[in-house]
């Protein structure tokens, strides 16, 4: 099949980028969306260009590392699916597609498609760790948790932190980010002990990363891959209250 | 700034609760306002007591004051808030943005739904307020202020009916997303009482818009019978 493609091209940072056109031809339906980068990558190459930068890691939609906004929605059309799983027989032969990095103040671009989402580590260096004591595991029946919440909890947990949810927020806000690690924590017994600085902590350190704040448009939740819904961000503003008020 | 509420959930809690404490105040205000809905002469000598009692009473003042104050400060930390959103989107927009696809406009326009809002509060506290407090108006034959004259001859303008059900449609948005916002900023939200939430929120965005529509179109149509 045969695809247009105009892609952001920006050389670091600081520089202007611009959309560069490129034809591709030939393409096989069943090849995946960054499998056609790589394509559209060697014809580059040999042409002697300068290949296209993109994140990719797994490819099988667990890693969270890709991520593009592919015709103007994050990681493309199709509702909870990574770029990486997002294949061309969902796309019309001699379609024209966009693809551009996703875009927030606090994801800068390093290269082309390539962004810096190291904002969202320094989030969970903020407060999404617990106290364990290190060594051998502990006697899985001497921690209760029941069925549903351990499941209400691995919901949460889901989060691959790929940045959609940033990426199409009108605020470019990480609340659900945030939100996912805060309310996971909140209900598990091992997140018990930092309860009450977590949800302040992690949510201080989304505003100092430069993120906006929540407006519950409910977009994010349209976008994420793993289908985390915006019900955690309720619940992070919950802990956030608990904290203030419960605070040692 | 170093405003207080410095904090981002912080800010969104000031705004649920001024916005909250708002949203109640129409409830009281829809509950008096019916009385205009009353046959006229009832209507006149009802509605001219219900002002003057409130505007006499020394805990409405108080109660009014901290409207004022909440107006203030919904506008401001809105206005804080959407700047913020905005250089947190960053320098360069999206060349192709189909975003809208993912949520309802009216959430994404809440500040313009805000904005057309206060300048509708300007106008109608200049036109009904500001005349009942500080401007000499003729008695009814009880010998109160007749504020029920003053309002139903704004309302018979087709004009002036038309600004007001656009308002009120504005408003009628802007609950509909801000009342089940609120609560979800305070986190005042169990997924058990989710849908409960959500059906009150627009019961009540929908009773509101229907209520303060229905008294200048009833007003306007009974006072230029066709």
């Amino acid at each position: 099949m045969k695809i247009t493609l105009y892609i952001w091209r920006q050389d670091n940072a600081q520089a202007k980028g611009n959309m560069e056109k490129h034809a591709l031809n030939g393409l096989n339906p069943d090849m995946s969306f960054l499998e056609m980068l790589d394509v559209l990558n060697e014809q580059i190459i040999t042409a002697g260009g300068d290949p296209v930068e993109f994140d990719h890691d797994c490819r099988e939609g667990i890693c969270g590392q890709c991520g593009l906004f592919i015709n103007g929605r994050a990681h493309g059309p199709l509702a909870a699916t990574t770029t990486c799983q997002l294949h061309l027989r969902h796309f019309k032969d001699g379609d024209t597609i966009y693809v551009e990095p996703f875009r927030a103040a606090a994801f800068p671009v390093v290269k082309d498609l390539r962004i810096d989402r190291s904002a969202f580590d320094r989030i969970i260096q903020a407060g999404g760790y617990v106290s364990a004591r290190t060594g051998d595991a502990p006697e899985a029946n001497a921690l209760p948790v029941p069925h549903r919440t351990a499941e209400q909890a691995f919901d949460a947990a889901a989060c691959i932190g790929c940045g959609a949810c940033v990426a199409t927020c009108k605020n470019a806000s990480a609340a659900l980010f945030t939100a996912a690690k805060v309310s996971h924590l909140a209900m598990l017994p091992q997140g018990q002990p930092e309860r009450e600085h977590r949800a302040q902590a992690m949510s201080a350190q989304m505003d100092e990363e430069g993120f906006g704040h929540c407006t519950q448009t409910g977009a994010c939740e349209v976008e994420c891959p793993q289908e985390i819904s915006i019900a955690h961000i309720a619940r992070m503003n919950y802990e956030f209250n608990r904290g203030a008020i419960l605070k040692p | 700034m170093h405003l207080p509420f410095r904090h981002s959930i912080a800010r969104k809690n000031l705004m649920a609760l001024t916005g909250g404490f708002l949203s109640f105040f129409l409830l009281i205000h829809l509950a008096g306002n019916l009385q205009l809905l009353l046959p006229e002469a009832r209507a006149r000598e009802q509605f001219n007591l219900y002002a003057q009692l409130l505007s006499g009473n020394i805990l409405i003042k108080a109660i009014s004051y901290g409207l004022y104050l909440s107006i203030l400060l919904h506008a401001l930390y809105a206005l804080l808030l959407a700047l913020s959103s905005r250089k947190a989107r960053g320098g360069q927009a999206y060349v192709y943005d189909h975003r809208r696809q993912a949520s309802p406009w009216y959430a994404r326009s809440m500040g313009l739904l805000g904005s057309i809002l206060l300048v509708f509060l300007a106008v109608h506290m200049k036109d009904f307020w500001y005349v009942y407090k500080f401007t000499a108006i003729p008695l009814d034959e009880h010998g109160q202020k007749d504020l029920y004259t003053v309002v139903a001859t704004a309302y018979q303008e087709a004009w002036y009916v038309l600004l007001y059900v656009v308002a009120m449609i504005a408003l009628g948005f802007h609950l509909l997303h801000g009342v089940k916002s609120a609560l979800f900023s305070l986190g005042l939200y169990h997924p058990r009482y989710r849908l409960w939430a959500k059906r009150a929120s627009t019961a009540y965005a929908i009773a509101m818009t229907a209520g303060f529509c229905l008294i200048p179109i009833y007003l306007y149509f009974t006072q230029n019978p066709a």
